[in-house]
This record gives C-alpha cells, structure tokens and sequence, in this order.
C-alpha cells in the first residue's frame, strides 16, 4: 500500500484535488472499462449488421443476443457488488429485484402483442383468456404505456428494496441473518409468482413478445439495438457507481461495512444510508432485468429461485468484490462458461459451479481481481529491491 | 385569510422553508454548570445488575476519569449514555433539557458527544485523511454527504487535527495499517474533529509505550475546559497525573468522588479497588 | 364288462354335467363370456345373474372390475385381473380360478369397461357379498357401502345381519343406517323423530348430509320436509353434529400441524447444532437430510426381503453417511472459513450443488420409491371423519425423541459440554486445552447426523429425489432463526408454530398462500425481534 512520505511542500493547497484522488482505494479503471465495453458492443454491432453472413467476421445474432444477455447479467452483479462489496450486505435475494424488473418490462411487451396472440383477443393476454378473465386486472392497467412501464420497472422494486430494507436495517438485521431473510424473500415470491391467481402467467410466466415500441424484436437490428442500449445503460452505471463509491458517502459506505458501530458513534444514521444504497442496487437489479426480458423473450417464476440470487453472489465473488469491475468480468467470465459447459458436458456444470463456489470462497476471498492486484504489488515490490 | 395570502405566506422570500433550514444541534443549557446529569441508572443483563441506582454529575469543562474494578459498570455506563444500551430504570440528561434515554447512538452523537471504544475501532481499509474527513463535523444527511467536497478551511482543520495527534506523516497510509497506539490517536482525533461538547473516552492509553502515554496525558488535559472530558482508565498512573476529580465505581453505583488525594485515603476504595491492585 | 361300466359311469356323468347346466342357463362361463361381448346397456344385468348364480365366488371379479383392473385376454376371451407392473408390463390373474398366469404384454389383453353407473352397482353388489364375511373390516365396508346406497333390499340384509353380528361398533353402525333409513322413508312422524335422536351421535357424513337435506327449501321458497317439529329437531341434530364436526376437523388440523411441525423440527434440529452452536451457516444441511434419504433407499435395496427391518438399520446408518459426510465437509472446507459467516455460506451452497449433482449422476434424476414397513401404513381410526396415519405419528413421536436424546447429549455427556465450552468461548476453551479442532468436527458431524436421519423419516412422507433437500433449507433456517438461534427450546417451539400454524391457514388460503403468508410474517417477524422467539441475553450476544 502507499505509503506515502512526501514533505510539507508538497501538500501546497494547490494539488489538493490531485492529493485526493490518490487517496482513494479504488484506482479509476473507468476510461479503460468503458473503452473495452463500447468496443466490443461497436465491433459486433458493425460485423452483425454490415458483415454478409458467409464472412468469418460475421458475428451471428444468437452472439448478439447471447452479448446482450451477458451484459444484463453483468449490471446484476454490479448491482449486488454495490450493497455486498461495499457495504457488506450479502443480499441473497437481488434476483428478486431483478425479476420484479423483468415482469414489468415483459407486461409491456405483453400489452404490445396486442390481437396478435393465439386467442387474438385484442384487451387480454393469452393466458387470461385461457384462465376464463372477463377484463385485464387493475396491476396491469397502464402496462400499454411504455413510459409507465419503465417507471414502474424502477418504482416496484426500488419499492420492495426500500420497505423490506428498512425493516431490517432499522432494527439492525444484519450478517446471514439479512441473507436469509433475502433469501425467503425471493422464495415467497417465487411461490406467489407460480400462482396462476397472481395474473402473471403462473408457471409459464410472460413470453411470446412480438415488438417493442413499434420494433420486431426478431429484427436483427432491433437486437443489435438492444445490446447497444444494455451496453449504454451498463456503462452508466459503472460510471455512477463509481462516482459514488469515491464520494464521501461511498468512503462512508466502506466505513460501514468495516466499522458500524464507530460510523454510528460519529453521528451517521447507518440504517439510512444502508437502505437508500440497497435501493439504488435493487434498481439497478431491476433494469438488469428490464433489459434482459426482451433480449431472451421470456420471464418466468424461476428467475425467483433462490439459486439464481445465489449464482450472481457467486459471480461477484469470482470476480473480485469491492472493485465494481470485478463484478463485471466474473459475470461475464462465469456466464460464458456456463454456455460452454452446459453445451458440451451438461452434467458438469453444477459440479464446476460448487466447486467454483468453494475454491473462491476458500482460496480466493478476492477474487480474480483479488489475485491479479496481488501479482501486481508482488512484481512491483520485486522490481523495487 | 385567503388562498392568495397563503400562497403568499409560504413564498415570502425572506424566509426559507422550514425543511430546508439546517438542523443546528440544540443549544446545550449548561446553565447550572453540570453538562451530564445520571440519576438511579439502573441495567440489568440476564440478572446480572450491571449498573444498579447509580448516580453522576459531571460539571461542564472538566476532565473526570472514572476507575472501578472489572465489571464495574463503567463501559455499560457510558453505553447508556451514547444509547447503545437501553436502560432499566433511571434519568439521563445532557444539559438541563436534553433527554438521552431513547435516543439512538447517532442521534446522541449528533448532540455532540463524542465516544473513543475500549477496542480501538477506526475505518481501517481507509486512510488516516479519509478517517477524519469522514468524522468531520458536517452535515449527516444522505445527499449532502454524497455532494460532500472539502473546503481549504476543512482541509487546514484536518491537518490541524493531524498534527495534534502526531499522524502528519501517516495521513495517506492506511489506518489498519497503523500500530496500536497510533489507532487509539487516530480513534481520539476523529472525535476531535467532530468537535464534542462531551468526549466519553474509554481506555485511551492502553497498548501505549510511557512517551506515548506521557503525550496522551498532555492531550487530553488540553482538552479539557473548551470540552468536557470523561475517562474510564485502568492506569493508576496515567489517571494520577490527569484527574482533578475521580468517581470510583463498585458493582454498578458510585463508591466514592473526590480529588485523586481523597480517593486514595478513603478506606472503603482501599478496600475494594486500590488495595487489591496496588 | 368293466368297459361297459366305465361306459356308463361316463354317460351319467355326462347327463349330470348337462342336467346341471342346463339348471343354470346361462352358465356361469357364458355369463363371463358375454362379459367380454355385452354392451355397456346390457353388463347391469350380465351383474346381476352372476351375483344370483355365482355368489360369493364372483368377488374377485367384481372388484377387480370396480378396481377397473379386469381385463380379458383377446385371444380366449379369458377374464383375468390384471396389474400393471413398473416395467409397463401386466401380471395376469384369473378372476375365477385365482390360478396366476404370468406376465404379459399391454397389447395382449383388453380392459373390460366400467362406468359410474356400474361402479355404483358393484359397489352394492359387493357389499351385499359380504356383509356376512367372517372377516370384521369386510363386514365394516359393506355396511359402510349399505349407508350409502339404502335401498328395501339392503336394509332387509342389514337387519337380519343385525342379530348375527356381535361387533359393537359395527352393531352402532348397523342401526345408524337402520335409523337413518327410518328418518327418510319412515311415514311415521314419531319413528322419525325416534331415528333423529339416535342419529345425532354419529358423524357418518351421509347422516350429516340427509339430516341438513331436511332443512332445505326448494325453487319456491317452501321447505322440502313440511313437519315443523321434524325441522325444527333437525335443526338441533344438525348443529349438534356440525359442532362434532368442527371439533375433530380442529383435532385433524391440529394433528397435521404438529406432523408438519415435526417435520420442520426434524429438519431444524440439525441446523439448529451447526448454526446455533458452532455459527456456522450450512447451506449444504438440506443436501444431508437428502443424504439421509437415499440411504433408506440404499438400505432397502440391500435388503429387500425385510423391509420391516429397513427402517431400524437405515437410522443409524443415515446418521453415520451423512455425519461422516458432514465430517468431511467441516474438515475440508468449512474449518478454513472459520469467523467468516457469509463465506461459509456461500462455500457450503457449492458443496450442496456437487452433492445433489452427484446424486443425479448416480441415482438418476429421477425420484426413487422407498418402500413403507407395514406397521407404519395405515392408519389409526377415531370415528368416521377423525384418523391418523401411523407414519405421521411414528414420525411425530420420532421427532421428539431425536430432539431429546440431543438435549441430553448437549447436557449430560462431556463432548455436549465441550460443544457448549466452544461455543461460548472459542479461545478459553482452546486455554482449557479442548481441542476446539475436534470439538467443530464432532459437532458438525452431529448435526449432519441428525440431517441423515430427519432424511430418513422425510422418506417416508415424501419422494426420494435430487430436489428433497433444497425444499426444506429454507423452511429449516425460518425455524432456526424464528426460534433463537442457540437456543435448542426456541428450535422445538418455533417448529410446531410455524406447522400449526401453516396448516390452520391452509384451508382459508390454500397451501402456497399459507406458505407464503408465514414466510412474509417471519420476515416481519424478525424485523421486530431480531433474536428470535428467545433472543440470547447479555453482553455475549453482542
């Protein structure tokens, strides 16, 4: 670490700024970060739209599609990054967020597909024709509004984050306590979203999406449209997260996870700033799961399963908590295996997860972002002596 | 009153509306000269009576210590005050006015009364600079705390505040990173920084060498008058060359008070305390 | 000559043979026959002349054709009870001759056709078969079948079977259907109301239906039973029974919340070990409880000529699989994690991916059949609505034995007092010279223990499956945590709430309802207090 021996002349009120941001932990990784991401995103938008299909620069629109994904799942784990690297809040149960998300951005859709349904009836979705509803139920209404349905992606989980957050932060639930209880949290919905009485499709859940605001969404274009704007909307993020995470309330946040009693002693309410932060990861989770509904053309009651909260922990752990870009590349990492593997050698993916889950835990604590830092100093110290 | 005056009350341009006023910290009324009024405190944990009908007064500006035998109640004591523990039965009042019982441990501190832990407890995965900035005085709230930029004054007062706790050349190092001694400082400097009417000190020179113990004496006598000072400290010596006034504690009440000359003549603290130490 | 005489023995045997069939045109083949022919119009009657002819004999037809398990073999049109085995194969027995005749394939055979109409018939006509059987429970069906279906005929077997019968219980049963048929077909208002009388004890539903029908109003407003006094009894009778009623669906509520209860107990207990006393959080504990089932299944494969035994060995053996898995767990992964809670639990979740995938590699994914002992089906009958199964309550009964033998183990033997030492205080026991080492080790083996063996009982209950014990961790760490973690009592008590409770709302909710409501109430729960139904006190629990 820097430990820094500079004389009294050095700290001229002048290069205070400068000063500063050498003071943080958190190096700015943003430009290199957002360089590689448009880059990508830019490559295979070009070569998927403008490159004929023979060519081997051609990138298919399943990799699109399957890009797109990644990139969703990449703001989920930059999401649980946030409360759990930071602020030490283990959140089990972001996938509910994440979900909540989906379910708002899939009413949309489903609102859109309009008389073009198997029963083609122009007011109710399929499966409430096929359950006998005479009239679309009140929690749809407005669900025809595009601008209603991305208020209501943020404004119901931010909603759930909030209320379930105060709870327990107020009455200083914490550790695996919090955990669990995220966890049943996720759980419960899962059950109630699987009920056919809920009026979300049950078991089945929302799919059969034909457009977005007017766009197929089978278009190669409007694919290619999505993964830019999921790129967009991941880059934005990280660069707000991070900006965060360097202000005062972010040192304030670590300070939190490291030392709670003594923020509480200088005059922070902790609980506050737990729950606004939880908020702000479950709206992330949330747009996470906006943005991943349209791109795999399903949500269903299994993105609630306590499993899928679980993974994205993992994810982050692989990466590296605690950097934000970690988050990112253990997603992305983790996920891309998982594409591999269960193609190749299906059985072996649950075995390569747990174990992947005891190797970090256990040899890993930082993560991969953990172990190239530590490369790092180690080189830099050798070159030193 | 019509629609149109009220509209025009609630926008006269000389005043602001009420929410946005800044919380000042209530005035403390020290107008009887005792900034710290405990009277029949009483918690009781599982049956054991930690604090029993205990009764204390501390003067404002004065540097008190407080001595007793382990599990005296001193440091559940001081709980109380800073609202981590609940109390029984009793009164706590900060001033003639303030309340204390019921409070939360932020909301007290944010009264201005400021606590150094028996365990050093610093933000360690951050510098010496980000410890103090973060215990600066300023406002607690969410969104001026995300805004938060500091001002030359700030800085200067954090170097001020570095300098008194001799951390200048440790100020971008990593505070777990520090020894023992230099996070009890540190631990003393944020709540410095804070700037407490009362500053609860638990242990502050255990872990330190005689020099080290020597500076922290000097210290905290400094402080006293402009603040006022309370500390729990099991060094006779340290608390002999600090205290004007004692309380000795003794299974939860007060034993006896007085000068350090008093104390130790007292047969009853002999008995108890010092005779079993010494 | 003596040709002559065989000649003849053969002639008059012939001429008897005939004369008898001819007594008992159609035959009884020919009858069996048309069975197989006849329309579904014409079989009612078809019934009817075998029960004339045939009589007790034709039981087994009858109730493999009510079981719809009465086939005929297409090629000799030979009535056979078939059933079907797991290998989709059926293994054929003949209706008359009881001879076994072997495997066969699907296509070989065809079902012979029921309809409502017909099971209603044979249901009769059984029950008039039997109602003189020397066996008690067959008697008790077929009164039971004659309640339900009252007709001149049933009512004159009943009361002749009146004077023979010595059962008390079934005599209780005789007259209630005697009374009963007495309280709708009698003319006689006193009659009536005599019959009232002696049914307001019983809780047979079709007394509760008829007594109810008397108070019913037809399309025009006007009662169905025109007596005043007849109603206004019934009236009586009916709330009277509808009391008992609610009484015993209480008692049954009741019972099925302390079955669920145990459960959860079972599945708690073990959890409650490792992260109550060691603070360890065991994602993996479901994975154990899996462990412990498939064990049962494992035990039962080995020896499949004493499944009454099964059981006794596979308790302890599942408590020594999964403890020594939990052994394995502990000293592999978890000891490295130690004072790192969140870790721990993530660790331990990949350990219960490879489990259940491993478990899917070997076993298949498919759920496996556990067979149950004889002595733990069936089930223990109060009164007509009011019964319990005997594996509920032997797992009841099992559950708090488990939950006692580890309370004593934890009070009164010196591992239980080093568990406790640790868990107060890790480095002065360590002082003391325990080793703490093998002290975690024992623990979290005998808390995976006690998993296998809540395994066991969950066996019995449930389907053996990769999927059994990732339904029950959350359920488990609700108990736990509701109930104070640390606190063995806490686990007990917050384990039978939770059950009663979930089955009291069941019927106003519906199960996931009910599930979902005590998951939201515990969430709240634990808002409020944070420790649990009894919180650890004092500066320890800090």
């Amino acid at each position: 670490m820097t430990v820094s021996a500079q004389s009294d002349a050095n700290l001229a009120p002048q290069t205070l700024t400068q000063r500063f941001s050498a003071l943080h932990e958190l190096r700015d990784k943003a430009p290199l970060f957002l360089s590689l991401l448009f880059g990508v995103t830019l490559y295979a938008s070009v070569c998927n739209l403008y490159v004929p299909e023979g060519s081997i620069f051609h990138v298919s629109t399943y990799t699109i599609t399957l890009l797109g994904k990644y990139l969703s799942f990449a703001l989920l784990a930059l999401a649980v990054d946030v409360v759990w690297g930071y602020c030490g809040i283990l959140s089990l149960g972001h996938g509910a967020f994440f979900a909540l998300g989906g379910y708002a951005m899939g009413m949309y859709l489903m609102r859109q597909i309009g008389d073009r349904g198997v029963y083609a009836n122009p007011d109710l979705p399929d499966f409430m024709v096929f359950l006998n509803w005479s009239e679309i139920p009140w929690f749809w209404q407005g669900f025809d509004q595009f601008w209603f349905a991305m208020v209501m992606v943020l404004l119901v989980p931010g909603l759930l984050a909030f209320v379930f957050g105060w709870l327990a932060f107020r009455s200083r639930v914490t550790g695996v306590y919090f955990s669990i209880m995220t966890q049943a949290l996720t759980y419960a919905l899962m059950l109630a979203f699987f009920r056919n009485e809920m009026g979300f499709g049950g078991n089945n859940g929302l799919t059969d999406f034909k457009d977005l605001l007017g766009f197929s969404l089978q278009a190669d274009s409007t694919r290619v449209a999505l993964l830019i704007c999921t790129s967009v909307i991941l880059g934005l993020a990280y660069v707000l997260s991070q900006w965060i995470m360097n202000s005062k309330l972010g040192r304030l946040i670590v300070g939190v996870r490291d030392a709670e009693p003594r923020a509480r002693f200088l005059g922070y309410k902790t609980e506050n700033y737990k729950v606004w932060l939880f908020v702000y990861s479950g709206m992330l989770a949330a747009i996470a799961g906006a943005l991943y509904v349209p791109q795999v053309g399903i949500i269903n009651p299994g993105e609630f399963s306590p499993l899928n909260s679980i993974e994205v922990v993992v994810w982050v752990a692989v990466g590296g908590r605690g950097t934000l870009y970690g988050a990112i590349v253990g997603a992305l990492l983790i996920n891309y295996a998982k594409t591999r593997f269960t193609a190749i050698f299906p059985e072996a993916w649950l075995f390569a997860l747990g174990a992947l889950f005891v190797a970090v835990t256990v040899f890993l604590p930082q993560g991969l972002m953990g172990l190239i830092k530590r490369s790092h100093v180690e080189n830099n110290n050798v070159e030193k002596t | 009153m019509t629609m149109l005056d009220n509209v025009r009350q609630t926008m006269r341009r000389d005043q602001v509306w009420p929410f946005l006023i800044e919380k000042q910290p209530p005035n403390i009324d020290v107008s009887h000269n005792v900034i710290l009024y405990v009277e029949g405190l009483s918690v009781s944990f599982d049956g054991f009576q930690a604090l029993n009908d205990l009764n204390l007064y501390v003067n404002d500006g004065e540097l008190r210590c407080l001595i007793g035998a382990n599990g005296a109640g001193k440091t559940t004591l001081m709980d109380v005050i800073t609202g981590k523990t609940q109390a029984d039965s009793g009164d706590v009042y900060f001033g003639q006015t303030i309340d204390l019982l019921g409070k939360d441990e932020a909301e007290i501190a944010q009264l201005g009364i400021g606590r150094k832990f028996q365990k050093p407890t610093v933000f360690e995965a951050q510098s010496v600079f980000s410890n103090l900035e973060l215990a600066m005085k300023a406002n607690r709230g969410i969104l001026p705390t995300l805004l938060a930029q500091l001002s030359a004054a700030q800085f200067d007062r954090i170097d001020e505040v570095l300098e008194t706790i001799g951390l200048k050349e440790q100020r971008l190092m990593l505070a777990g990173a520090l020894s023992h001694g230099q996070k009890q400082w540190l631990e003393i400097g944020m709540l410095l920084i804070a700037d407490p009417r009362l500053l609860l000190i638990d242990e502050p020179v255990a872990g330190m060498t005689a020099q080290e113990t020597e500076r922290t004496a000097e210290l905290l006598t400094s402080l006293a008058g402009e603040h006022t000072v309370v500390v729990v400290e099991h060094d006779m010596e340290f608390v002999r060359s600090i205290a004007k006034t004692v309380t000795v504690l003794h299974q939860g009440s007060v034993l006896a008070e007085g000068s350090m000359q008093e104390i130790q003549n007292d047969p009853a603290v002999i008995e108890v305390y010092l005779g079993e130490s010494d | 000559m003596r040709r002559l005489y065989l000649t003849l023995f053969n002639v008059m045997l012939l001429l008897i043979s005939s004369h008898l069939f001819a007594a008992n045109e159609p035959s009884l083949d020919g009858l069996t026959h048309q069975l197989t022919t006849a329309k579904l119009k014409q079989v009612p009657h078809i019934i009817e002349q075998l029960e004339t002819q045939g009589g007790e004999r034709m039981l087994p037809l009858f109730s493999a054709m009510l079981a719809g398990e009465l086939y005929y073999r297409k090629d000799d049109s030979r009535l056979v009870h078939a059933k079907k085995m797991e290998s989709g194969n059926f293994s054929l027995v003949d209706v008359i001759t009881a001879e076994t005749i072997g495997d066969v394939k699907k296509k070989t055979i065809k079902k012979v056709r029921v309809n409502n109409r017909l099971r209603t018939q044979l249901r009769s006509v059984i029950s008039r078969l039997t109602l003189f059987s020397s066996d008690r429970d067959t008697r008790e069906a077929a009164i039971k079948n004659m309640l339900n279906a009252l007709n001149e005929g049933n009512i004159v077997l009943l009361s002749k079977a009146k004077a023979d019968e010595e059962d008390q219980d079934l005599l209780v049963l005789i007259d209630t259907a005697l009374s009963l048929n007495d309280l709708l077909n009698n003319a006689e208002i006193e009659v009536r109301l005599a019959a009232l009388d002696d049914l307001s004890n019983s809780l047979e539903p079709i007394v509760k239906s008829s007594v109810e029908a008397l108070l019913e109003k037809d399309d025009d407003g006007n009662f169905i039973e025109s007596d005043v006094v007849l109603r206004n009894k019934a009236a009586v009778v009916a709330e009277k029974i509808e009391g008992k009623v609610g009484f015993y669906s209480f008692l049954e509520k009741l019972f099925f919340g302390l079955s669920l209860g145990s459960v959860l107990l079972l599945a708690a207990t073990g959890l409650a070990i490792t992260f109550g006393v060691m603070g360890v959080i065991n994602m993996a504990h479901g994975e154990l409880i899996m462990i412990g089932a498939y064990t049962t299944y494992v035990v039962q494969l080995l020896m499949p000529n004493a499944i009454e035994y099964s059981l006794l060995v596979a308790v302890p053996a599942a408590f020594l699989v999964a403890g020594f898995v939990g052994v394995l767990i502990e000293r592999g992964v978890i000891r490295f994690l130690h004072g790192r809670p969140l870790e721990t639990l993530l660790a331990t979740f990949g350990i219960s991916l490879i489990l259940q995938q491993m478990v899917r590699s070997v076993f298949s994914p498919l759920n496996r059949q556990v067979e149950t002992p004889q002595w733990m089906s069936g089930s223990l009958e109060f009164n007509a609505i009011f019964s319990i199964t005997y594996n509920r309550l032997y797992i009841l009964v099992f559950a708090l034995l488990v939950f006692f033998a580890l309370q004593l183990i934890l009070k009164r033997t010196s591992l239980g007092l080093n568990v406790r030492a640790v868990s107060q205080n890790r480095n002065m026991a360590k002082a003391m010279g325990i080793r703490t080492e093998w002290v975690d080790a024992m623990t979290f083996g005998l808390g995976s223990g006690i998993a296998g063996i809540a395994g066991v009982a969950l066996s019995q209950l449930t389907n053996v499956g990769p999927n059994l014990g990732q339904s029950y961790i959350i359920d488990s760490f609700m108990v736990v945590v509701f109930g104070g973690v640390g606190h063995l009592w806490g686990t007990l008590v917050a384990g039978f709430t939770l059950g009663i409770t979930n089955k009291f709302l069941e019927p106003v909710t519906g199960a996931v309802l009910a599930n979902i409501i005590v998951l939201v109430f515990i969430i709240l729960f634990i808002q409020k207090r944070p420790r649990g139904l009894f919180p650890q006190k004092g500066r320890a629990a800090e």
